[in-house]
């Protein structure tokens, strides 16, 4: 089915109900299957398993990437083709990714405390994260503050794509500025340097956290369009009690 | 006198008369100046080492603050839909506007920079190279804060959102602005920090006219 078949709300409620039991089901599965994993990998030879905090915060940390080039094709869709569930979309992403950052946060600070010795540090991937949560917040906020559907899905488009560009340039001067954090070595030039004992778990996770993250995707978008349609209805209603 | 150069003339003009409150953010920089002293102590070495930092956070604030000016004084007054109707593209129009809004409000800090550098006991060499790092990054802070004076034009108390959307891009700026002003003063001649500052600059100018004119246009049905 084409892309914009989906622009028929009604059309992708049907689907949306149709398959979201299946991917929650699959998620639940394969999260289990991952935590069963989880717990029979290996600790780590210095820091025992305290590294298994690994294995929530690496997905999250990816997810909280990928959920800002989701809203960023969204916005594409918003800015070029109208196209009505994109803005649905990129306003359900919104609080998801947020959530995702927050995660990996959390969980960083949480490992950060025994073995650095402190919550936090201005290390520059720690820093990085952490603007990355601000532009959800100011994102988040901005959907909030305009009252128009369509008008805050453009001015949130915009923002979206200014921050898709810039966050790169973000990340890398934040680099530049200071470096603590052990580089990227999962994906990296020369193949992964992660043993597989742990890449294992690690992936299955990664596949469940993507699978929950479609599948809170699809609800909130659920949501989304029946929000509309109340709004929709009670302007109606309003405007019938007026005339 | 063509078009654009009309409209630079003009923003000049209604910003340096009464109602425009160009020198307003001078002013904010000087007190944002005195007061760090007031919060860290008056220890001059101290102050010395953090001059440079406390003059581009000052720079940086300022030049956020005097932003909501730049173009929701021509939504109230309706300049802004004569100048949607002109036949000149809109992103090099809010280009000019971004570039008189700068020659007002951030040219004058640049022009304090080394007065007040001397509040903070930076020696001249020091103060020169704030001056010049500020005079490069600047117009970058003004172009970047075009896209969030343009996101939050329609709304009735876009300010505090407007600080909250563009504080996080200038990052970058802020980051090369000091390294390369902390390098200056460490005796190094100005190395690739500076050439970075200057890139940024110039990524600002051609992503923030663009996007603000985006914002405008989209944001007008």
């Amino acid at each position: 089915m084409a892309i914009i078949n989906f622009a028929n709300p009604a059309r992708f409620l049907t689907f949306a109900d149709r398959v979201l039991p299946w991917v929650a089901g699959a998620a639940v599965l394969v999260l289990a299957y991952g935590l069963y994993l989880v717990v029979g990998a290996p600790g780590d030879y210095q820091q025992g398993d305290t590294a298994k905090i690994m294995f929530i915060h690496v997905p999250s940390a990816w997810l909280a990437m990928m959920a800002w080039g989701v809203m960023s094709m969204a916005a594409l869709g918003t800015l070029v083709w109208r196209h009505p569930l994109a803005d649905v979309t990129a306003k359900a992403a919104v609080p998801i990714g947020a959530a995702f950052t927050l995660i990996c946060l959390v969980t960083g600070s949480l490992w950060g405390r025994p073995m650095w010795g402190t919550y936090w540090v201005w290390d520059a991937r720690l820093t990085s994260v952490l603007v990355l949560f601000l532009m959800y917040l100011g994102l988040a906020a901005l959907w909030r503050a305009i009252e128009d559907p369509s008008r805050a899905a453009r001015a949130a488009a915009i923002l979206t794509l200014v921050g898709a560009v810039n966050l790169p340039i973000i990340k890398f001067s934040v680099e530049w500025w200071n470096t603590l954090h052990q580089p990227a070595s999962v994906l990296r030039l020369g193949g992964s340097t992660i043993h597989p004992a742990l890449l294992t778990p690690l992936l299955v996770m990664a596949a469940g956290f993507l699978l929950l993250f479609t599948t809170l995707l699809l609800a909130a978008m659920r949501n989304e369009i029946f929000r509309r349609r109340i709004r929709t209805l009670q302007m109606m209603k309003a405007l019938g009690a007026r005339g | 006198m063509t078009p654009l150069s009309a409209l630079l003339v003009r923003e000049i003009r209604v910003a340096t008369r009464i109602g425009g409150g160009a020198l307003i953010g001078v002013l904010f920089f000087l007190t944002v100046v005195t007061l760090i002293p007031f919060a860290i102590g008056p220890d001059l070495t101290l102050l010395k080492r953090v001059g440079p930092a406390i003059l581009w956070l000052g720079a940086l604030l300022a030049s956020l603050l005097t932003l909501d000016r730049l173009i929701s004084a021509d939504q109230e007054d309706g300049s802004l839909d004569l100048i949607l109707m002109t036949d000149t593209p809109l992103a090099v129009t809010l280009a000019v506007k971004a570039f008189a809004h700068w020659l007002t409000t951030g040219l004058p800090l640049v022009i304090a920079a080394p007065i007040l550098s001397l509040l903070l006991n930076l020696d001249l060499a020091a103060a020169m190279a704030v001056t010049l790092t500020l005079l490069a990054g600047t117009p970058g802070l003004t172009f970047t804060g075009l896209i969030g004076a343009a996101l939050t034009l329609s709304l009735r108390r876009g300010g505090l959102l407007m600080s909250v959307l563009v504080l996080p891009l200038t990052i970058p700026t802020l980051i090369f602005g000091v390294a390369s002003a902390s390098a200056a003063i460490g005796g190094t001649p100005l190395g690739p920090p500076f050439a970075i500052l200057c890139a940024l600059t110039l990524i600002g100018a051609v992503i923030g006219p663009f996007a603000a004119s985006w914002a405008l246009r989209h944001g007008q049905e």
